[in-house]
């Protein structure tokens, strides 16, 4: 008896770190490409749509490529190609980021909706599993290197999992060592500056932009694939508005970034591990504590969180 | 700057003229940015229409077909009740810069309190007391929603487009587990409430089927309208949402505004959803979330935050949104595809307000305001200016 | 000094240069020649379109006619970049330093087109020119940090960074204390010996006649004239004087001649303005302490009081707390501690428009941000300070004849130049909309009045007409608070002044001879230890 209720703990943590990785890791990608946009002083409220972008587009690649990394390469296409709308419009012409973000929010949902209805209501495929990529050494502890629950073991992640926190040390060290670490900030603290140092504020936040757009389409990509198995319209729940809170939170910094999205898979996966632990609460009451909790987080922590001064205002040079 | 002129006493002939062609100018120039952006949209979608295999020309004829052709009308102007009174809900609290991104959870709120109770207080009282009861019920449920993110915003300074986001979906959420508990038709094993018998529904205009939830819709639209441009309370918003610290100086008080801007927008959310439940459905089940709010919001852009003239584009979004629901039905397309439509004609917004801009005329749909109020709340910013 | 033979090729010459904005004609047909070694002068007022054409030099303006030459080569400037590669480094009025980025990092911005940053050759560079110029930077503090005087010297080094040979300064002594002032020009003299050539924008004639070698004077978009380096050397200051007046103002040069600016030395009083010894007091503080807001800092126990009649100022460089100050005494931002009083009453929980009533206003610095709102019509701009007020509104319902009629009487009054007093008073020339806000604050019997800044940015026409109603506003019995960043503002129109220092008042000088000296001395001096 003892030795059950001692396996019965160590399935609950190892499930609700597991559950909080599959759910968290879109947030995740989604959440450090916004830290970089964000860091350079462009605020992309369209998050929500570029991630349905991602998700549907990678659906489509993994389904008819039969490859996972076609699903991924596919999802980080349709991001790149809905951020691309962003800088034109608010980057090169220096129009209003909240509005056209939210444009295109309401145009990636309809329009992903609208095509995966008219090519797949009818048959509503199922994505084969993706393959996991086993540390090896680390898979052969058990428990937590088995499959709980059909999910994936601690230390058997995708590939892409592990490559994704890889980025985030990388985006750490860019941040703080590189000129382009640099130029970034510059762009989004005050790009006259930046300008009169003789370095383009728009094509810094070109870049950044663009490169937000790969991340959230890698993580909604990564949503169908890996989370969800397939595509349906709206997937992403509030998913993207999410991203833009933690980036907002973890002040630009990638590993704090990884930590508050996987806090928040955790809470977003809450209700399959409520059931292991046996208790029984209604969906709609645990899907609530998420939301909740960002509420909860934004009073305890915004006060810290600090935003970059040229955030979401157009630069034009000689403005005054 | 300025032309160097001093003001003087009469009019002179010339400057009158000049008066008359300036207006003359912002005229059109006020046409073009309200009409282009939707016009180039309809173009736009009919392209798309196209790419998917469709026939634009057969949509669009069944959009008129299922709007306005014989009586069809009539049910574009039954959806246009919640529409305006939302359409003046967010025109209230853009005026104060403030986002109000909730109104989704507000509304399902007050549609869910007004279903579990509205089928027993139209029995138990004079049908009339009955209504204006629940549209004041609703009123006050999904103004009370809004307390939450007005609160934090006007002490804390919390950003409130996220915090209102979160309440929606904390709503919504809420709304189902009423709807399944304490509102819950025991009658039915289905997920709603007791559906209100016909004739203890809002009653039709004359004439019409249309319920008179319209015609609170075009009251409420014209108080709201009077309040924000005649009243010093509608000034003293202007002056907030122009720049809050404009707001400081003039001796308004922010935090209160903040509290009652934000009361009022969700009062008049929550008038919709009366309106369209004790005049349309008659009952509410979980799993509905209509989400009128997301295709509003660009009309109340395109409006220039006026809530008078807000009402054409509502009508022409009720035509759209009646007409397009059997459109879409009938090519065998999603009806999400309305939100493509709606998104274009944002994105066409900002553009043609690029232009308009280099051509120097007019003032922007948004204030800049609106833009600040975003950044808000988030700790220590540098000042930028 | 040697000066450079007039023979030599200008390093840098612009040749008719001319540049239009949409309503002004910024730069009209220029020529300036810009030589080695030699420290030249562009002096005009506000709005005289120096700036535009300091732009042009650094990149960020192109002409729309005419020719820059560069050691004697047609060379267009399109970009900051080439300004940089060509050689020009600019120092700009309004700091370019990134206030959350340390000294080092901001040298480092833009330096390369590697991917690491290379900080160990950032940090010699930084040792090398730092002794050139003879000044003492640390590179790893945050330029938010550094006092105003260091901070410049960082923008010289930023300027001088990738080896340029001409240093452009616009406006260097705006903020800056006279010992500060004579820092700077230390160190302009040593980059002149080096060779460097120098333009330094300024409006201030004494500073034109004291810095510079040669002088170009601009006048509405035109060059005026100039005094080259042989004949500044030569004629006495006070000649020169008359006639830099002469071609900048012209006929005008009367109405204008007493201003500060137009000083061909640092303003003295010309005449002891006198407060009676037994003046009642007007307006009190006692020990205020009002919070900072965001980056501003606040003030502590501030105290002093102001006679009927009487014009205070305050001095102080920015960021000493004056905004709290200002804010607190209007009611506007609240005190922590302490207390005002008006004529004796306590009014420190009274609201804005309460004081408003009893005569007590301000004239805030931030005049489009803060003092105006910009989509609203001149006329309610008037009356934004008495939002529901009799006669203007009844049960709160706008009256718009009222306003408009009286606001027409305003406009005359003040001499506002609006087309309609239902113009958006964001269409309006700074100058105008700084006398939309005189005119609100200075109708309805005003008694007190709190200045921040104002003439900051205003041709030296409206400057003088804003100093003068500030003089009468004390002559007639009411008394003011000027609180500014201009020495030369404040010791022409002051009876006292007082230093805010980091948030602390700390000392009060009376107006007179080397009034700027000692108030210098104060602002720069180590706070001493709390009472």
């Amino acid at each position: 008896m003892i030795l059950a209720s001692q396996v019965w703990t160590q399935i609950f943590w190892t499930s609700a770190l597991a559950g909080g990785l599959v759910a968290g890791v879109p947030i995740m990608f989604t959440a450090l490409g916004e830290s970089i946009s964000e860091r350079a002083g462009v605020l992309n409220i369209g998050l929500e749509g570029m991630m349905l972008a991602g998700a549907y587009c990678g659906f489509l690649g993994a389904y008819y490529g039969h490859n996972q990394w076609l699903g991924y390469l596919a999802g980080i296409g349709a991001g790149v190609l809905a951020s691309l709308v962003m800088v034109v419009l608010c980057v090169w012409l220096g129009l209003d980021q909240i509005v056209v973000g939210i444009a295109i929010t309401l145009a990636g949902e309809g329009l992903t909706s609208v095509l995966y209805q008219n090519r797949f209501s009818s048959s509503q495929p199922q994505l084969p599993n993706v393959p996991s990529a086993a540390i090896p050494g680390l898979d052969r502890i058990p428990v937590l290197g088995k499959p709980i629950n059909g999910q994936f073991p601690l230390f058997a992640q995708p590939l892409i999992v592990y490559l994704g926190l890889g980025f985030a040390l990388l985006l750490t060290w860019i941040f703080r060592y590189t000129n382009v670490g640099l130029n970034l900030r510059a762009a989004g603290e005050r790009p006259d500056a930046l300008d009169a140092a003789g370095i383009s504020v728009v094509s810094t936040r070109s870049y950044a932009v663009l490169a937000t757009g790969a991340l959230t389409g890698l993580g909604g990509a990564y949503l169908a694939l890996a989370g969800a198995g397939g595509f349906q319209p709206f997937i992403t729940q509030g998913q993207g508005y999410m991203a833009i809170v933690i980036a907002m939170l973890a002040r630009g910094r990638p590993i704090a970034v990884v930590a508050f999205s996987l806090m928040f898979g955790v809470a977003l996966s809450l209700s399959t591990l409520l059931q292991i632990a046996g208790i029984n609460l209604a969906p709609e009451v645990v899907n609530i504590i998420p939301f909740a909790a960002i509420i909860v987080a934004l009073v305890l922590f915004a006060r810290r969180a600090y935003l970059p001064p040229a955030l979401a205002l157009p630069y034009v040079r000689g403005a005054r | 700057m300025s032309s160097e002129s001093t003001t003087g006493g009469g009019i002179a002939a010339p400057r009158a003229r000049r008066m008359r062609s300036l207006r003359a100018e912002r005229l059109v120039d006020v046409v073009i940015r309200s009409v282009g952006p939707v016009l180039l949209a309809l173009g736009a979608g009919a392209l798309l229409l196209f790419a998917l295999g469709r026939d634009p020309v057969t949509f669009y004829r069944a959009v008129w077909d299922g709007g306005v052709a014989s009586g069809a009308w009539q049910d574009s102007a039954i959806s246009m009740a919640p529409f305006l009174l939302i359409a003046a809900g967010l025109t209230v609290i853009f005026r104060a810069n403030i986002w109000n991104l909730g109104y989704n959870g507000q509304f399902l709120l007050g549609a869910a309190l007004v279903s579990g109770y509205g089928s027993s207080l139209v029995e138990h009282v004079p049908l009339w007391l009955a209504f204006v009861l629940l549209f004041l019920l609703s009123g006050a449920v999904a103004g009370a929603w809004t307390i939450v993110p007005a609160i934090l915003k006007a002490r804390f300074g919390t950003n409130e487009i996220i915090t209102t986001l979160m309440m929606s979906f904390i709503g919504i959420d809420l709304a189902s587990i009423l709807i399944k508990g304490p509102f819950h038709d025991p009658t039915t094993p289905l997920p709603q409430t007791a559906v209100i018998p016909f004739d203890k529904m809002l009653p039709p205009i004359p004439g019409t089927r249309i319920h008179i939830g319209l015609l609170v819709a075009f009251a409420a639209v014209i108080v709201v309208h009077y309040v924000l441009t005649r009243t010093s309370w509608g000034l003293r918003l202007q002056i907030m949402g122009a720049n809050p610290k404009a707001a400081g100086h003039f001796g308004v008080s922010v935090r209160r505004l903040i509290v009652v801007s934000f009361f009022a927008s969700g009062f008049l959310v929550g008038l919709a959803a009366t309106a369209d439940i004790m005049g349309l459905w008659g009952y509410i089940r979980t799993g509905w979330n209509p989400a009128y709010g997301d295709t509003i919001i660009p009309f109340v852009f395109l409006a220039r935050l006026n809530a008078l003239a807000v009402v054409p584009f509502i009508a022409f979004f009720a035509v759209v949104y009646t007409g397009g629901d059997l459109a879409a039905q009938q090519v065998n397309l999603s009806s999400d595809f309305l939100y493509v439509l709606v998104g274009l004609i944002l994105l066409f917004m900002t553009v043609i307000e690029y232009f308009g801009r280099r051509r120097d005329l007019g003032a922007s749909y948004l204030s800049p305001g609106l833009r600040q109020s975003l950044l808000s709340g988030f700790g220590r910013r540098k000042a930028s200016e | 000094m040697s000066q450079p033979s007039a023979q030599a090729t200008p390093l840098v010459e612009l040749r008719g240069i001319t540049k239009a904005f949409p309503n002004v004609l910024a730069n009209d047909d220029i020529d300036l020649a810009l030589r080695a070694g030699e420290i030249h002068c562009l002096l005009g007022e506000n709005g005289a379109g120096k700036s535009t054409l300091i732009g042009i030099l650094s990149g960020l303006v192109k002409p729309d006619r005419g020719l820059i030459l560069i050691d004697g080569v047609k060379t267009p400037i399109p970009s900051p970049r080439r300004a940089l590669e060509l050689g020009i480094g600019t120092v700009h009025q309004h700091s370019t330093l990134i206030p959350a980025l340390t000294v080092l990092e901001n040298l480092m911005l833009g330096d390369s087109r590697r991917l690491r940053l290379d900080q160990r050759n950032a940090r010699s560079r930084l040792a090398e020119l730092s002794a050139q110029l003879g000044v003492e930077i640390d590179p790893d503090s945050k330029a938010a940090d550094l006092a105003l005087g260091h901070q410049q010297q960082v923008e010289i080094v930023k300027a001088l960074w990738r080896g340029s040979r001409l240093l452009i300064l616009d406006e260097p002594t705006s903020m800056l204390t006279p010992q500060g002032v004579a820092e700077l020009a230390k160190v302009l003299g040593r980059l002149k010996e080096s060779g460097q050539a120098v333009i330094f924008i300024t409006h201030k004639l004494h500073e034109a006649l004291s810095l510079a070698d040669a002088i170009s004077i601009l006048r509405r978009g035109r060059l005026g004239g100039e005094i080259e380096a042989t004949e500044l050397a030569a004629r006495p200051h006070s000649e020169l004087r008359a006639e830099i007046v002469r071609i900048m103002f012209g006929e005008e040069a009367r109405a204008v001649a007493k201003v500060a600016e137009l000083r061909e030395d640092l303003a003295e009083p010309e005449t002891a303005r006198r407060v009676e010894e037994d003046a009642e007091v007007v307006l009190e503080l006692q020990g205020l302490t009002v919070a900072g807001e965001g980056s501003e800092r606040g003030v502590a126990d501030v105290s002093f009081t102001l006679h009927q009649g009487e014009i205070l100022g305050i001095a102080g460089m920015d960021g000493s707390g004056q905004r709290a100050l200002a804010e607190a005494i209007a009611g506007q931002r609240r005190a922590s501690h302490g207390h005002v009083s008006l004529y004796g009453g306590d009014v420190t929980r009274l609201t804005v428009s309460a004081r408003q009533k009893l005569g007590l206003r301000y004239v805030t610095d931030d005049r489009l941000g803060e003092g105006t709102v910009g989509v609203l019509p001149v006329s309610l701009n008037l009356f934004l300070k008495r939002v529901g007020e009799r006669p203007y509104w009844r049960h709160g319902r706008i009256q718009r004849a009222v306003i408009d009629e009286r606001a027409a009487e305003l406009v005359r009054e003040f001499d506002v130049r609006t087309p309609f007093v239902t113009t958006r008073v964001s269409t309006l020339s700074g100058g105008n909309i700084q006398k939309v806000l005189l005119a609100r604050e200075l109708s309805f019997e005003p008694k007190v009045v709190v200045f921040h800044k104002p003439t900051y940015g205003l041709d030296v026409k409206t400057t003088a007409t804003v100093r003068e109603l500030i003089r009468r506003l004390a002559e007639g019995g009411g008394a003011a608070v000027v609180i500014s960043t201009d020495l030369d503002e404040l010791v022409e129109l002051c009876d006292r002044i007082g230093v805010l220092s980091r948030g602390q008042l700390v000392g009060t000088v009376a107006n007179g001879p080397d009034a700027a000296e000692r108030i210098g001395e104060l602002m720069i001096a180590e706070r001493t230890a709390a009472a």
